[in-house]
């Protein structure tokens, strides 16, 4: 049976229990309700939980484990021949499984019978050809082996999965009979179901634990996979960034450049937004009458509800073009120093444009926080209103600010879009902002969606990359978290 | 403060006694001109803010509306019998053995004689004339003849697409000059562009497909549409409402309603607000290497970007929604809690309801930002391809290989010809279109229900 018929079945007879439940609680009490513990609809509820839970929880450990189990058996058939044609073991699998999808497939749409699929032999029919008329492209030529591990691949799985369907179902069905036969009218069946509930509030809100925990697992794993096969002192100090997906040897693989381009991009967006950011918080908290605040306010924080793509467009074929225009060869001012339009500039002044409200809202919510008595006291004794501004406000709100310029910079680490589009390709050691340099969220991108498979090191750095930035934003993050915190506290 | 004043300097009182008291001195002259160039810097870089939010809309329109129109030609193709049915039968099985190809000399011969008739002259050949049109003509006239076999025979008025340069010259993206150096057209077949438009023969209309369509490949722009990636948004977007709206809201209970002040509770606080700050990119990472790598699940399928959106939009989630379970005040809770309810009854059927409006404009809002959402996108492998076939059936809508609307754009962006340039404009307002509507619909939400207590 079919993944989701299962899943239906399953919601069906925690249906059928809620009711079968709710009337059998009813009936142990002669009809009268009072005599019950609780209201007749918990014990329903009961019977489904008690149908359900166990169900689904057997059900997505199944998953999980199914593959590994099956992965483990059958990696280990593949003779060693094949193993050496595809490089390893982990490769030759995958082609394995592309291939028993493959079958699937061709008795899906009825290319094959069932029994053909499974006794099919290389000697006799070209697989490669059959699968390609239903659509399956297969890389190489099939090997009997290959085709052989493959079938067994399938018989095991079918096995599998029919037991899982089997499992599944006859468990559900336990768990609604068990509670049937707790819907007593003595049975407390109000806390058993608030306290299944409260499990389920926990863990819905242990998910924020696991997706760290998954973020940190997958880095994790994936790095140190490529510091197996690049040296890490390479990757963390050098300063070439040159990937070869074509050729065996290492490439240079050095995170200098990159993380320099980051950071320049980065400069020059806070160098934009946080003066911008700033003076407008500061006149719209200080300065502006009601009806401006409340018509301006909204319109820039519109510029940070617009997808981070729209900007990557923005700077690729208006800001880099227009920029071309005024400093490239020909352009406006006579000057020849930008090349072509995506550029450390582009990028950074888009991504500057972006960050805009981000600054503004956050010093805003700051720039609120600070007393009323200090603006008081300060106007009080004479001081103009951009005195006050400037040697009392600004000075008290000052580490809310700092925590809002760390918050804005870890957005910009962070920004691919942008980059991507707008910033170029080539990692580049350079201090002049109209060369095209690229970040470490650019290359994130470029090497995975690259043709290099997942093995090799061209492909993994990505990890190693990624790693990089998470440690560095979630410095900055906490960091400017604290010191928020910190600032709220003072005038709490 | 006057005696001071007059103790302290006595003679310079004297002389400054003769200055007008509504005349300023040098030094509040100074103060007050600083105090207005402050002000006017803030009104300055408001103005800019709001400055760049003009130039960035004007922009995106003036570039993306052109995409949806598109230039079209009347064309009277007779479908002669003896190409397209060489069996006579009028079977549609056998007449599909008829490619494409088959199709092209009678377009050409249709496309001279229409030209003849509408008398223009020109000695290019028919080979060379059929540049005009997109070649996805040849597979639209043979969709038209498998399904209406009957009419192989007559000859039949179509409305075909022009190619995209013919396109780009009406709508003043290809110059004369820039066809010196593209082998797709020349000047000649301008002349006769502008010729066939005075006739009436050529004409730029309004362009569902472009909203409807599927994508197309690299060479042909003007048949490629954002439908079928908007389909893919639209099942991400379901995954995503499905399982953040639940989890969301049960994590915010429990944070706000039920959980002690200890450890356990801080390390989810700060993992909650750890992650709204992560970069949405380390977000694509983990799907490709849970979901895709370990999971096994198919890559570039709605449900993995579904998967990964959800894990990124549960922070605004769980803020939104723990804000607005706050605003409940705890007479509520109290009031239910003294006639005898359980603590999960008062939640779940007085204050749970009571912050549903504020959940749901925070919902809509998680929803929105997780739409224009790209960058895990591009990991999961939502890009790259050409999403040509609208998904069958539910089924294959979550599992089988979709672009989604961002992605598409970007794959838009990345590609040579500047006739696409044009198409992720158009796709960008599209976007928009749905982003101001959700955020419009949160703002009502909110103004409509929204209690103050």
């Amino acid at each position: 049976m079919l993944l989701p018929a299962v899943v239906v079945v399953v919601l069906l007879i925690a249906a059928f229990g809620f009711v079968l439940g709710r009337q059998r609680a009813i009936a142990g009490a002669g009809g009268d309700i009072s005599k019950l513990h609780s209201l007749p609809n918990y014990y329903g509820f009961n019977v489904a939980i008690m149908a359900l839970l166990p169900a689904f929880l057997l059900l997505v450990v199944w998953l999980v484990v199914q593959p590994m189990i099956i992965e483990s058996q059958i990696v280990g058939q593949i003779q060693e021949r094949t193993v050496e044609s595809y490089g390893t073991r982990g490769l030759a699998f995958s082609e394995v499984r592309r291939l028993a999808d493959g079958l699937d497939i061709a008795v899906e749409r009825g290319a094959m019978s069932a029994e053909q699929a499974d006794s099919v032999r290389t000697e006799l029919t070209d697989i490669r050809n059959r699968l390609g008329e239903v659509g399956v492209a297969l890389g190489s030529n099939v090997s009997a082996d290959i085709l052989y591990v493959a079938q067994h691949y399938r018989v095991l799985n079918a096995a599998a999965s029919m037991a899982r369907t089997i499992a599944v179902l006859a468990l559900a069905l336990a768990g609604a009979a068990y509670g049937l036969w707790q819907a007593r009218p003595d049975f407390r069946a109000r806390i058993a179901v608030e306290r299944t509930s409260l499990g389920l509030l926990i863990s819905a809100a242990s998910l924020a634990i696991l997706t760290t925990i998954g973020i940190a697992l997958s880095l994790i794993f994936n790095t140190v996979e490529f510091f197996r096969i690049y040296p890490m002192q390479d990757f963390l100090f050098g300063l070439v960034w040159q990937p070869s997906f074509t050729s065996d040897t290492l490439s240079p693989l050095g995170i200098v450049p990159l993380l320099w381009g980051t950071l320049y991009i980065s400069f020059i967006a806070l160098l934009v937004a946080v003066p911008i950011g700033l003076f407008a918080a500061v006149y719209l908290s200080e300065y502006a009458s009601s009806g401006v605040r409340a018509v301006a306010k909204p319109l820039l924080e519109v510029l940070a509800g617009i997808p981070t793509i729209v900007y990557g467009l923005f700077a690729l074929l208006t800001v880099g073009p227009l920029l071309v225009n005024v400093f490239g060869k020909g352009g406006a001012l006579g000057v020849d120093w930008m090349q072509g339009g995506t550029a450390v500039i582009t990028a950074g002044l888009v991504m500057g444009i972006m960050l805009i409200p981000f600054v503004s809202s956050l010093a805003d919510d700051i720039i609120n926080a600070v007393p009323q008595a200090m603006r008081d006291g300060s106007l009080g004794l004479g001081a103009t209103q951009s005195e006050t501004v400037r040697k009392v406000i600004l000075p008290a709100a000052l580490p809310g600010i700092v925590g809002a310029i760390l918050l804005a910079a870890s957005r910009a680490i962070g920004e691919t879009m942008i980059v991507v589009l707008g910033a170029g390709a080539a990692g580049r050691l350079s201090l002049n902002p109209f060369d095209a340099m690229t970040t470490v969220t650019a290359k994130i991108v470029s090497q995975l969606t690259g043709d290099a498979d997942f093995t090799s090191p061209v492909a993994l750095v990505a990890f190693a990359l990624g790693m990089t930035l998470f440690i560095f934003t979630l410095g900055l993050n906490v960091l400017a978290l604290y010191i928020v915190r910190k600032y709220r506290e003072q005038y709490e | 403060m006057s005696d001071i004043a007059t103790r302290d300097i006595p003679v310079k009182a004297a002389a400054e006694t003769t200055r007008s008291l509504f005349e300023r001195d040098p030094k509040i002259k100074a103060r007050w001109n600083a105090e207005g160039r402050f002000r006017a810097y803030g009104i300055g870089a408001i103005s800019i803010g709001l400055m760049f939010l003009v130039v960035l809309l004007v922009t995106i329109i003036g570039n993306g509306l052109p995409a949806f129109t598109q230039t079209y030609v009347h064309l009277n193709i007779e479908l002669k019998a003896s190409k397209l049915d060489p069996k006579g039968n009028r079977n549609p099985d056998d007449m599909a053995k008829v490619m494409t190809f088959g199709y092209n000399p009678l377009i050409e011969q249709a496309l001279e004689e229409d030209l003849a008739k509408a008398g223009i002259e020109t000695d290019m050949k028919a080979s060379a004339l059929r540049k005009l049109l997109s070649s996805s003509v040849a597979s639209q006239v043979r969709d038209y003849v498998l399904s209406h076999p009957g009419e192989v025979g007559k000859t039949v008025s179509f409305e075909v697409l022009a190619s995209g340069r013919v396109d780009g010259y009406l709508k003043g993206r290809v110059t004369r000059e820039a066809l010196a150096q593209d082998k797709n057209l020349d000047a000649a077949h301008l002349d006769i562009v502008d010729t066939l438009v005075k006739k009436g023969i050529v004409e730029r209309r309004f362009n569902l497909d472009f909203i409807l369509g599927a994508d197309a490949s690299d060479s042909r722009p003007e048949s490629a549409g954002i439908g079928v990636s908007m389909l893919g948004s639209l099942f991400m977007m379901l995954v995503v409402l499905v399982l953040s709206l639940p989890i969301g809201v049960a994590a915010s209970i429990y944070l706000e309603e039920f959980a002690a002040k200890n450890w356990f509770t801080d390390l989810i606080e700060v993992n909650i607000s750890n992650l709204a700050a992560v970069p949405s990119i380390v977000f694509g990472i983990l799907g490709l290497a849970a979901f895709i790598q370990f999971a096994n699940l198919p890559q570039s399928a709605p449900l993995v970007g579904g998967l990964v959106l959800t894990l990124m939009t549960l922070p605004t989630i769980i803020i939104a929604t723990r804000a607005s379970l706050k605003a409940v005040p705890p007479s509520i809770r109290d009031a239910a809690l003294g006639v005898g309810a359980s603590k999960m009854q008062a939640v779940f059927h007085h204050v749970l309801p009571l912050a549903m409006p504020g959940i749901l404009t925070g919902t809509i809002i998680g929803l929105a930002q997780a739409l224009g959402e790209t960058a895990p996108l591009l990991l999961i492998g939502m890009v790259g391809f050409i999403a040509s076939n609208p998904p069958t059936d539910l089924v294959a809508g979550f599992l089988h290989p979709n672009s989604a609307m961002p992605a598409q754009i970007y794959e838009w962006a990345k590609r040579a010809d500047p006739a696409y340039y044009e198409r992720a404009w158009g796709g960008i307002i599209i976007l928009l279109v749905f982003l101001a509507i959700m955020n419009i619909v949160a703002v009502i939400l909110r103004r409509r229900f929204e209690r103050r207590w």
